[in-house]
């Protein structure tokens, strides 16, 4: 089931006349692709990975239809759309990397088909006034940009991300509050994004947010732990409390101008620094708060020069690798049309060769990559182990390819340390200082996906594949898991085993594994950032590692108890 | 003999006097005002001189400030080109004085010419036919009634010494006469410092056709033909062509007798132009002589292939004509249409501003006359004449065709100009057809020029290179989202519209272009140095000019300059109380209060006085409307930020 020895060639090793003047950078180890495009089976692969491609695609466009369905609502009160406000926000033409499109998808109110609420925000990392910045935006164009309990866990990724990674935050503000349907996911939760705001401003990351309508009760902290605000006219509405809530604890009688409107907030309370007049004006002016930060003046120059594009084409990837994880591939075939000129410099190829180590670079930068060739055995958790140590000691950043079954077991294997050689690996992965970043290509199963850099091993970057199949284990081996251990049990407590009811068992947890394991399953739960087309794989990680890259070597000024309002 | 020529011009006739006179081996001097210290014709001079400030009276006018000029340079002759002091006799007589050569005709000729009145006098004794009308020195409004009687109506009222229509009233009927006597005596004495005036019967329906005639000082003199400069607005001269449409072999051979007897009768040298009303049956009447070179003198050279600066200066010199009448021949056609910084849609009001982009068109049988060059400020201090563009072909048509395709390929960034409105002139039946007169222009456009309105193909294109203009320099390739298209919103605002417009960025590199309910596909192919784009909009390409400059994007694309700029990132000012609500400064004590409810108030008007740390403050409204809420009375002490009046705007 394991492809043999990788086929490379060194091009110092050509001894044909005309090759012989090449420069010493050209003396690089290429990997030269074994896939052939004119086959039935590329072409299937191809058709099957562009289905869920567009499967997934689909389902963003539905929620932006559903934003957008209320453009006239919005237009008769002069205001933008969630989404036009990002759009007005953005550098035109800068990259734009969005997270998390399809948050909750089919959770809570989200119903996974017609009624998608992508988590009930717009999240990405985008350039405002050539800041590059995290940006956030309330989807007030769907159920008044309530927080359901999968929008708060994606604040809260964005808020750990700008923390990581020294991304000043804009944050577009209109919402209803929390979702009290489901206020016991959300309220003690929730007060950890406001944790975080403080964090985040003390650390020395300038915060800027806009108030386009009601930010009230909890949501009035938002603006209040700002370092920036700004308030529409007319629209904001931010109080800890409003007239009703306010004539039945106390009597008072108030409006919603008197108690939180961006007059009252720029003239008494000081709640807000800039009153705009409508949302172009509070989106024009956030951007020149973001432009007058001077924070770019202090980004250390990208130290990246010039580079190759890969030589295979990235339009390929939908085609070299089979959307069905129990059919094998080479992981080399996916690095070859990602990795600058598709120079690849293995490492170890020879030893745990299932665990495919080695250096290159993506648009200049210097990665370690560690992919998959099958399961993980203890040759390769141990050279994965040294690889990410090696990694860490010259400070290089690493990307996981991840497509594993998981930790290869057997008699040879426990024997052989294969425990101890995966705590190895699991402690490397766990530990290393460097920037991390995974990419879910195939299957992700058992203690393999830890290995790999998963969700719980704090990459900094997760991002996945439509054909990513994430579980404990496969749904077949579960069930045969399961199976063994019924016919076991039955036979001693004496009963003959119900060939029925353990059919129905085995239907039932491959069934349940089957529709748990998939991509669209995982990125609902945030165990990604987000789903993203393989063919923009290249693009994704370029990003990804330039945005580590800038954070990382990024001096901040802190300020020990953030910035108080004053 | 003079080796040494000083040209006493700017702009685009100091540009093309210096190029012959350099061709010709003359050394050069330019003169300039301080606001024209960057013009181009002061490089295009072996030396330049300011010659004083802005104001025309304080320079280019000025001739003690030319006087010096020419000693500290030592010029020996001085070519006034047109306008200015071209046909001042005092300026000739200075000159003559101070043993400098004037090149143009003497000031005696130019006193001859100047004055219409003494004019007409003698080209009636010269046997050139006039339009009737009464030139006499009574002045009385008797006699004015009465002679307009022997004139007959319609007439034209004009002042003795005018020129660019000033001082002129066309009266339809003897009710008419004396207010129009009246408002043109004003005129006159205002613009010229004398109110003498004088009738002429008007012609109807027409042209204007002028013949450029040469004298030298041995007693030659000849006549290079004529052009039709009927493409006229309030006399100002437009579109100019030679030969004339209208004109029969004869009546050229007659008119231009005519004019050749004109110059003799007075003794005339060098280069002038007499100009004549040619009536819808053939008869032609004098109207005036111009005694100098003239703006539309291009369509003459390029007939003739003659250069008429060299002319001149082999006149001035003393040198005998180089032609013939006989050897002088024709060749083709030729039409001048004269850019204007103005804006044809608004009365043709005079323009200003920088010069973002210049690009003069280029191409075969084409001519470019001008005074620009990219970054050049357009001041109001001169006249808005930037440039002439000039075609000539084997037939009319070709030459019509030419200048309209040199017209479209003139880019012209960042002054409004009247290119759109001169294509229109030339694409109109009446002047395709060689038929128009004098009344072209106010028949054709009697509704006035509309600008033409954007199509929502222009926004897509205007919408995309704004977007491309204010991105991040990058390669192509980053232009890039993870959701595989990035949207950009924008409200452009086109002259008086504004339009939303959505933009979506494929990661293709295409942009897809929502606006008003339309879809447009937009690539940008290439873009070239000097703003020149190669885009293809729907799978058509083709070039246009386009830059960014001051957060506008600046548009050029065949007929139609665009200024767009995106309103949502235009900022919204508000001055405190904009909105009508008027606080209170600061805590204090209304002294006065000047206003009672329901009061209708003017923007700027006192409502009243806050007296706070022993200062008298007013407050002022900053909207006109009426004061809905009266929130504070006469003596009542006031927090700061209380509101004190609510104005209703309105």
């Amino acid at each position: 089931m394991l492809q043999g020895v990788p086929i490379w060639v060194k091009k110092e090793d050509a001894f044909a006349p005309d090759l012989f003047i090449l420069a010493p950078q050209y003396l690089m180890p290429v990997i030269e692709s074994r896939i052939r495009t004119n086959t039935e089976t590329f072409t299937q692969q191809r058709e099957q990975m562009l289905a869920m491609v567009h499967t997934f695609r689909q389902l963003e466009a539905r929620v932006r239809a559903l934003s957008d369905s209320k453009k006239a609502r919005f237009q008769k009160r002069n205001q933008l759309l969630p989404r036009e406000r990002v759009a007005a926000l953005l550098d035109d033409g800068a990259p734009w990397l969005e997270l998390s499109t399809l948050a909750g998808l089919g959770m809570h109110d989200d119903d996974g088909d017609q009624a998608i609420m992508g988590g009930g925000g717009i999240l990405g990392i985008g350039h405002v006034s050539g800041v590059r910045c995290m940006v956030s935006a309330s989807d007030s164009a769907i159920k008044g940009g309530i927080v359901a309990p999968m929008g708060l866990q994606k604040s809260l990724r964005a808020q750990e991300i700008a923390l990581r990674n020294n991304l000043p935050f804009v944050n577009l503000v209109e919402s209803g509050g929390a979702n009290l349907n489901y206020q016991s996911e959300i309220f003690v939760e929730g007060g950890r994004s406001f944790y975080n705001m403080a964090r985040l401003s003390a650390q020395g990351i300038p915060q800027i947010t806009v108030v386009h309508g009601s930010s009230t009760a909890g949501g009035a902290y938002i603006p209040g732990l700002s370092d920036y605000v700004i308030m529409v006219k007319d629209r904001a509405k931010v109080f800890l409390a409003g007239p009703p809530l306010l004539m039945a604890a106390t009597g008072e009688v108030a409006t919603d101008e008197e108690l939180g409107g961006a007059r009252m907030h720029t003239e008494i309370s000081g709640v807000a620094e800039y009153i705009a007049e409508h949302d172009a004006d509070a989106i024009r002016i956030a951007r020149e708060v973001m432009g007058n930060l001077g924070w770019n003046d202090a980004r250390t120059p990208e130290p990246r020069k010039s580079w190759d594009e890969p030589l295979h084409d990235a339009d390929e990837l939908c085609g070299v690798v089979p959307t069905d994880y129990r059919k094998p591939y080479d992981v080399r075939e996916v690095i070859a049309r990602v990795v600058d000129g598709s120079d690849f410099l293995g490492f170890k190829d020879l030893y745990g060769e299932h665990t495919v180590c080695g250096h290159a670079h993506i648009e200049g930068f210097p990665i370690g990559i560690i992919g998959n060739n099958g399961p993980i055995n203890a040759h390769g958790a141990a050279k994965a182990a040294q690889f990410i140590q090696l990694c860490e000691q010259a400070n290089t950043p690493l990307i996981f390819l991840q497509n594993t079954t998981g930790f290869l077991v057997g008699k040879q294997m426990e024997q052989g340390g294969i425990v101890k050689h995966g705590a190895k690996m699991i402690q490397a992965v766990a530990n290393t200082s460097v920037p991390k970043i995974t990419l879910h290509i195939g299957a992700s199963f058992g203690a393999g996906n830890y290995g790999m850099c998963g969700r719980a091993y704090n990459p900094d970057f997760v991002f996945a594949w439509p054909n990513n199949r994430i579980a404990v284990m496969g749904g077949e081996q579960a069930a045969t898991v399961m199976e063994i251990v019924t016919r076991q049990k039955m036979s001693r407590f004496g009963q003959e085993p119900d060939d029925d009811f353990i059919k129905g068992m085995r239907d039932f947890i491959i069934d349940k594994i089957n529709d748990e394991s998939t991509a669209l399953y995982a990125t609902a739960r945030l165990w990604d950032d987000g789903l993203i087309d393989p063919r923009d794989t290249r693009r994704v990680l370029a990003t990804a590692l330039s945005i580590c890259r800038e954070g990382r070597a990024r001096k901040l000024n802190p300020i020990s108890f953030g910035v108080g309002r004053m | 003999m003079f080796d040494k020529l000083l040209v006493a011009n700017r702009g685009e006739i100091a540009r093309r006097i210096l190029r012959t006179a350099k061709s010709l081996g003359y050394r050069t001097v330019a003169v300039y005002s301080e606001a024209d210290a960057s013009s181009p014709h002061v490089r295009d001079a072996h030396e330049a001189i300011c010659i004083g400030p802005a104001d025309a009276a304080s320079s280019y006018l000025n001739t003690e400030h030319l006087l010096d000029a020419i000693k500290k340079t030592g010029a020996q002759a001085v070519h006034p080109g047109y306008g200015f002091l071209s046909e001042s006799a005092d300026f000739a007589r200075a000159l003559k004085e101070a043993g400098i050569v004037f090149v143009g005709p003497s000031s005696q000729a130019i006193e001859a010419m100047g004055s219409k009145t003494e004019a007409k006098r003698r080209m009636i004794q010269a046997g050139v036919p006039c339009v009737p009308g009464y030139h006499g020195a009574a002045q009385d409004l008797d006699t004015f009634t009465a002679q307009a009687e022997q004139v007959g109506y319609p007439l034209m009222v004009k002042a003795s010494a005018g020129g660019g229509g000033r001082g002129m009233r066309l009266v339809q009927s003897a009710g008419e006469l004396a207010a129009a006597l009246e408002s043109a005596r004003s005129e006159a004495e205002s613009a010229f410092g004398h109110g003498e005036l004088l009738l002429e019967r008007a012609i109807e329906r027409a042209r204007h056709v002028e013949i450029q005639i040469f004298a030298d000082s041995h007693g030659n003199a000849l006549h290079l033909g004529e052009r039709d400069c009927s493409i006229q607005r309030r006399h100002q001269k437009v579109i100019e062509e030679a030969p004339s449409p209208a004109l029969s072999q004869e009546t050229r051979a007659a008119m231009g007798a005519a004019a050749v007897a004109a110059a003799q009768a007075i003794g005339y040298e060098g280069a002038g132009t007499v100009e004549f009303l040619l009536a819808e049956d053939g008869a032609f009447y004098f109207l005036e002589m111009n005694t100098r070179l003239q703006v539309e003198h291009p369509v003459t050279e390029m007939i003739t292939g003659q250069d008429l600066v060299a002319w001149q200066l082999m006149v001035a010199s003393g040198e005998p004509l180089p032609l013939r009448q006989a050897e002088v021949s024709f060749s083709g056609h030729a039409i001048e249409a004269r850019l204007y910084a103005e804006d044809p849609s608004r009365g043709f009001l005079p323009q200003t501003g920088r010069a973002h982009l210049w690009r003069a068109p280029r191409g075969e049988g084409v001519r470019v006359d001008h005074g620009l060059r990219t970054g050049l400020e357009i001041t109001p201090f001169y006249d808005p004449m930037l440039a002439k563009i000039i075609a000539h072909g084997p037939t009319r048509d070709v030459a019509r065709r030419r200048l309209m395709r040199a017209l479209e390929e003139t880019a012209l960034l960042g002054v409004p100009t009247n290119r759109a409105f001169l294509l229109a002139c030339m694409e109109d039946e009446c002047f395709r057809a060689g038929e128009a007169t004098t009344a072209f222009i106010p028949q054709v456009f009697a509704q006035g020029f509309e600008r033409a309105q954007a199509t929502t193909l222009t926004l897509a294109l205007a919408a995309t290179l704004l977007v491309r203009a204010r991105s991040p320099r990058q390669r192509e390739g980053q232009r890039w989202s993870s959701t595989g298209s990035a949207q950009s919103l924008l409200r452009l605002s086109v002259g008086s519209d504004e339009v939303e417009v959505r933009l979506t960025l494929m990661n293709s590199q295409a942009y897809v272009v929502e606006v008003r309910g339309c879809v447009h596909t937009v690539r940008v192919l290439s873009a070239r140095p000097g703003a020149r784009y190669r885009v293809e909009v729907d799978g058509v390409q083709r070039t246009v000019h386009a830059l960014w400059e001051d957060e506008a994007l600046f548009l050029s694309e065949g007929r139609s300059d665009w200024v767009v700029e995106d309103v949502l990132r235009r900022p919204v000012r508000i001055e405190p109380g904009s909105d009508g609500r008027i606080l209170a400064p600061m805590t204090g004590k209304m002294l006065v209060v000047d206003v009672s409810a329901g009061e209708r108030v003017e923007a700027g008007q006192r409502l009243g006085v806050l007296e706070a740390m022993k200062m008298e403050h007013n407050v002022i409204t900053p909207v006109a409307g009426q004061v809905s809420t009266l929130g504070c009375e006469q003596g009542e002490q006031v927090a700061s930020k209380t509101l004190l009046f609510e104005i209703k705007p309105g």
